[in-house]
């Protein structure tokens, strides 16, 4: 029993790290801001949230030790990074920052100037 | 909702007194024995019956962990991929959904859907703002997140 939560905890800690490594290769490799949100809230989230449940699983099983902080921080970051996300991305678009070049569509720009137009008539 | 489940609170409470016992596990009998009392006299509260709404909860909850799974291995998809050909973009999404808490709760979801990321909400709650990361298949993705995500919300709400 010891052993296979352990070996559990193993595979949940080891996807984690490997999600954060996938995180820090999209801030590297994408090309604008807002596609590089994607990759930091989405997968970020998860494998902090996989570290955690693997740490949570290793001391439950092989201490039979019961950590509810562990589970308050998951569901802590759970809730917190896609608000984050949004927060930053939204920043960063009413700061004027501009989308890549491969962008093919832009709806919110289209919503301001068409308000804009109005406020001016 | 928050009303049936005090009833059912309290009912499980008279039923402990009824059997002068404080074990939880009296408790835990006057609770179902409360469940189906509230479940017999359904028709004189104004809301449903809470139960069903509770389970629309632990609906989304599974939801929410799936769309989270899901566009994990959309992004690794794009990311490992050696050549980076995505066509990322904005689109407007119309919402039928009215309370404040309501759409927070849209917004993280589509966040954490595959390849989608709520820049703004209007202001008059009407529109979200989606930045998506590929938007070849918009239109397919405007549709499932309406039946799906939209749907699981407002069987809560209800």
């Amino acid at each position: 029993m010891i052993e296979i939560s352990k070996i559990i905890a193993a595979i949940f800690i080891l996807l984690g790290a490997f999600l954060s490594m996938v995180t820090a290769f999209g801030l590297i490799r994408l090309p604008d801001i807002y596609t590089r949100n994607h990759a930091a809230s989405k997968s970020a989230t998860l494998g902090i949230m996989s570290i955690l449940l693997g740490t949570f699983i290793y001391f439950y099983g092989a201490h039979g030790h019961f950590n509810s902080r562990v589970l308050l921080g998951i569901f802590f970051i759970f809730f917190t990074a896609p608000v984050s996300g949004h927060l930053i991305s939204r920043a960063a678009y009413n700061t004027g920052v501009k989308v890549c070049g491969q962008t093919c569509r832009d709806d919110l720009k289209t919503a301001r100037e068409r308000a804009a137009k109005k406020a001016r008539d | 909702m928050a009303f049936q489940i005090l009833l059912n609170v309290f009912l499980a409470f008279i039923w402990m007194f009824l059997s002068t016992s404080s074990q939880p596990s009296s408790f835990v009998a006057g609770y179902l024995l409360g469940l189906l009392i509230l479940y017999s006299f359904r028709r004189f509260f104004r809301s449903s019956f809470y139960l069903i709404r509770v389970v629309a909860v632990i609906k989304l909850i599974f939801t929410f962990f799936k769309a989270l799974i899901l566009s994990n291995i959309a992004v690794l998809k794009v990311i490992l991929k050696p050549k980076l050909d995505i066509q990322p973009g904005i689109f407007a999404l119309e919402t039928e959904l009215k309370t404040d808490w309501e759409i927070t709760l849209l917004s993280n979801l589509i966040t954490l859907t595959p390849g989608t990321l709520v820049i703004e909400v209007s202001e008059d709650n009407s529109t979200l703002y989606i930045h998506a990361m590929h938007l070849e298949d918009m239109k397919a993705e405007v549709a499932g997140i309406k039946n799906t995500l939209e749907k699981a919300i407002m069987e809560v709400s209800r």
